[in-house]
């Protein structure tokens, strides 16, 4: 193999992760929330707010007060969702698509020029306005880990990332513990698969479904956050580009594990690289749609595998999507 | 049979009462489901609760169970006088109940099931500890149970101990059981009974719901009946005697055979409906379930499918009634071939299937009874004109479904859910033989879950259609209720026909060898 198809190589994981990140974020969160019955079609709304809030955040106050401030409207639009669909009961997937229509439309707004400078200028007036206008935001330092990042071809791409990379790996396997592992992660699956047997077992099914609803749609606005500030740091309208939507796609490829999330992530991740890195290479180039569709025509791909290997039986949790109500 | 499902019942247990209802009411929406009623129960002893369908045998076991509070009356636990909430505070209590159908959780393992939300378990349980705790449990009433096994891959018998596990870690010692036999094989229904006469002997009391009086004989130390609501009789099993238990059950008017004597004579063999040759079906572990059967059911003439369960008695009737494509061999039905036709082209063609738990297969519960029966008859003029259901007509077939088949219901527009485990059937039933004039009927366990009299009125129902020229093909696990019924007797062993006995021929004996070692014996064909 030549130096050149090496480096080749791990340029493509390492952007495979850095891309990857977005989708592992969210479909985490993701995971937790359908495993407790809820699924949460707002993600791409959720996470454009992250990024807007990300963005002027990072300007009035550095990256850490983003990244908590996107977590926290994250789980405002969680809590919205919450009350929507486990109190009253609406449709979830009406509850969803309205909270991404909302999220994107605020967001938008938040980002033109002239209302981001005003957001900037009440929330931190010694901050040069003009920075809003620039559209753009330092972006979140690498953080090298000295000596595993110079293992060949894998190194960079796992060492070598933003502090949101490792936290996204780590909350990944720490929720798949809490799933699997603790007497919650058990009551709250078993919300999922039946809530009323649950309820008899004196599990509140409401508390633990708004929680998972909300640690959902706040992991939703971190990975807009990391979006924005750890990966492209700057911004456009629609900057999420459906990538909440692929998120939901992940969680049935990943079959609601977590674990599974972390490869199927950085799968996509790999496959959105290599869309702008193959017509570089020559080929595709005069039909650079199709290029784009690649990623979506993948998960297409997969869902009609996974579901043909399970033989149609894809192993959702049994009450996803049903509002539970306690009278029969 | 009863005789050898039990060793024998225990010492006469001591006459302490555990629990004591008094005077307890509870009337739903057009039904006083339970009426003044007073029921006891003793330390120690197995007490049979048997009653026809509706009888309110599962209302006033929910009651003590904490999931319906009582309109009137009390209860005492231990001679304290308690109110019970929900299942929670009968469970500290240590009451427990097994309801008629399992509610567990298939896609989680056993542990997981057992163990959800029990109170002794810190953030991090220590899950391989709780394994070997149920290990224990099982092994101490020889049960094969592997805790980590997912819940929907076990069978029946197994799901049942493991909702027994629930409550026994628990600490439960008043178990109550609805119906636990329905669902059993006769193998299981013995280690079940072990598993009760142990507890007993550990001082636990259980209640034992079920509509067959042998087996309430054979493992009670005490009976008590119910009727409308109302406790009829209560006394030591080993002073009652199964006419007087089933004459209170169906109020006087003792219950016989009377409808089935106009047995006409044995009926044209030259007219078959359905015929089956050389049929191998997979079944669902992927390997053949059914091997080569042939099996005739001629017009006029009752068939009934004999064997011990898992022996590819369903994968068969499934078959025919289009539910699973056979691998190899020929179905014809009326003359037409029909290997592998869709259900609702046989049912065009004059099949009518009648399938097992119908509870689960048979109707949709949030659905009222009157939609249950639209679902049935949707597609059909005069119910429906170009797609648009005519309603009134629906109503009007299903109140005829209702009056005629007796389904014990105060409206048509309740619920379907509603229905007591056994009018359930009595719908799905008259859903489809109101509705539809078949040439062949096909039904699987007809009778599982039925109280005798409403049992009987199936069977008698099945007579009439063969007298009216319906072939019928019937499966059942209740050996007497084969020979009643059938003219001919179909044995099946290892998914093979291995042997078919006439009516007259068949002894019970004759069919038991047939069953458990699959020879022919003696037997015509
Ligand atoms: N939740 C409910 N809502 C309305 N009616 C009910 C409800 N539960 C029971 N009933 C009615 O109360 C009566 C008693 O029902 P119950 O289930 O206690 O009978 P059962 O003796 O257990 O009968 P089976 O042997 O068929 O199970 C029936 O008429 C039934 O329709
Ligand atoms: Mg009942």
């Amino acid at each position: 193999m030549t130096l050149e198809s090496l480096s080749f190589i791990e340029a493509i994981l390492t952007s495979a992760v850095s891309a990857g990140t977005i989708y592992l974020i969210a479909s985490v969160g993701e995971c937790v929330t359908e495993r407790s019955g809820v699924i949460n079609l707002g993600l791409e709304g959720i996470m454009a707010m992250g990024a807007i809030t990300s963005f002027i955040i990072t300007l009035a106050y550095g990256h850490l007060a983003a990244i908590l401030a996107a977590a926290l409207v994250g789980a405002v639009f969680g809590l919205l969702h919450a009350f929507l669909s486990v109190s009253l009961r609406l449709n979830q997937i009406v509850v969803g698509l309205a909270i991404t229509w909302l999220g994107l439309g605020l967001s938008a707004f938040m980002g033109a020029p002239e209302v981001a400078r005003e957001l900037l200028k009440a929330l931190n007036p010694s901050v040069p306005e003009f920075l809003a206008e620039l559209k753009q935001a330092p972006r979140l330092p690498e953080v090298r880990v000295e000596f595993l990042a110079g293992i060949p071809i894998i190194g960079r791409a796992l060492f070598s990332q933003n502090a949101l990379v490792y936290a996204g790996l780590a909350s990944a396997v720490l929720l798949w513990f809490i799933l699997f592992r603790t007497k919650w992660g058990l009551s709250l699956r078993s919300v999922g698969e039946n809530p009323a047997l649950a309820d008899t077992a004196g599990v509140n099914v409401f508390a633990i479904r708004y929680l998972a609803v909300v640690i959902g749609s706040a992991l939703a606005g971190v990975a807009g956050a990391y979006l924005f500030i750890g990966y492209q740091p700057f911004w456009v309208e629609n900057l999420t580009r459906s990538r909440g939507f692929i998120a939901l796609s992940l969680v049935i490829l990943s079959s609601w594990s977590p674990l599974r999330a972390i490869a199927a992530s950085f799968l996509f991740g790999g496959v959105e690289s290599l869309q702008f890195r193959i017509p570089l290479r020559g080929f595709g180039a005069e039909t650079p749609q199709l290029i784009m569709m690649l990623p979506y025509i993948i998960t297409i791909v997969t869902l009609v595998l996974i579901s043909l290997a399970s033989k149609g039986r894809i192993p959702a949790p049994a009450a996803l999507g049903k509002p539970y109500s306690r009278e029969e | 049979m009863s005789e050898d499902l039990l060793a024998s019942p225990g010492p006469a247990p001591t006459l302490t009462p555990k629990v004591e209802m008094r005077g307890i009411v509870k009337r739903f929406p057009g039904v006083v489901a339970n009426d003044r009623v007073d029921f006891t129960i003793y330390a120690g002893e197995i007490h049979a609760l048997l009653g026809e369908n509706g009888a309110g045998k599962t209302t006033l076991m929910n009651i003590l169970y904490g999931i319906y509070t009582p309109d009137a009356g009390v209860i005492r636990v231990r001679g304290v006088p308690v109110r019970l909430r929900s299942p929670r505070d009968a469970i500290r209590l240590g009451i427990g109940m097994v309801h008629q159908d399992f509610r567990l959780i298939e896609a989680h393992t056993v542990v997981e099931n057992v163990f959800l939300n029990y109170d002794g378990l810190g953030f991090i349980p220590k899950w391989s500890a709780l394994e070997s705790r149920l290990e224990e449990i099982a092994s101490n009433y020889g049960w094969r149970l592997n805790p980590r096994a997912r819940v929907g891959d076990l069978s029946p018998g197994e799901k049942q101990q493991v909702e027994l596990l629930k409550l026994l870690v628990r600490g439960a010692d008043i178990l109550l059981l609805d119906e636990p036999t329905s669902v059993l094989t006769p193998i299981e229904t013995k280690v079940l009974f072990k598993t009760m006469r142990r507890m007993a002997e550990e001082g636990k009391s259980i209640v034992l719901i079920t509509h067959k009086l042998s087996e309430a004989m054979s493992v009670s130390d005490r009976v008590t009946v119910m009727r409308r609501g109302r406790i009829v009789l209560s006394k030591p099993t080993r002073e009652a005697t199964i006419e007087e238990l089933s004459a209170a059950m169906v109020g006087g008017q003792l219950i016989g055979n009377a409808g089935l004597e106009e047995r006409p004579t044995y009926p044209a063999v030259d007219a078959p409906t359905l015929q089956v040759s050389g049929l191998s079906v997979m079944g669902d572990e992927g390997v053949l379930a059914v091997r080569d059967a042939d099996l005739t059911v001629n017009r006029g003439e009752i068939v009934g499918i004999a064997g011990v369960s898992g022996n590819g008695q369903i994968e068969l009737v499934e078959a025919i009634a289009g539910l699973r494509k056979p691998v190899r061999g020929k179905i014809m039905l009326n003359g037409l071939d029909v290997t592998g036709a869709s259900p609702r082209r046989l049912m065009e063609l004059g099949l009518t299937y009648i399938p097992p738990e119908g509870k689960k297969w048979g109707i949709v519960p949030e659905l009222s009874i009157y939609e249950n029966v639209a679902l049935r008859v949707a597609r059909y003029k005069p119910y429906s004109r170009m797609g648009v259901i005519n309603w009134r007509k629906v109503a009007e077939v299903a109140g005829k479904v209702v009056s005629e088949f007796r389904v014990d219901t105060s409206s048509i527009k309740s619920r379907a859910g509603s229905l007591s485990g056994g009018n359930v059937q009595r719908l799905i039933l008259g859903r489809e033989l109101t509705t539809s004039k078949p040439s062949l009927l096909v039904a699987a366990y007809p009778t599982k879950g039925l109280d005798i009299a409403a049992s009987e009125q199936v069977r008698r129902i099945l007579s009439r259609l063969r007298s009216e020229g319906v072939g019928v093909l019937v499966l059942s696990e209740d050996l007497d209720e084969i020979l009643e019924l059938s003219d001919r007797i179909v044995v099946m062993y290892g998914g093979r026909v291995v042997g078919v006995v006439r009516r007259g021929e068949a002894t019970p004996e004759l069919l038991g060898i047939m069953m458990s070692r699959g020879v022919a014996a003696s037997a015509s064909a």
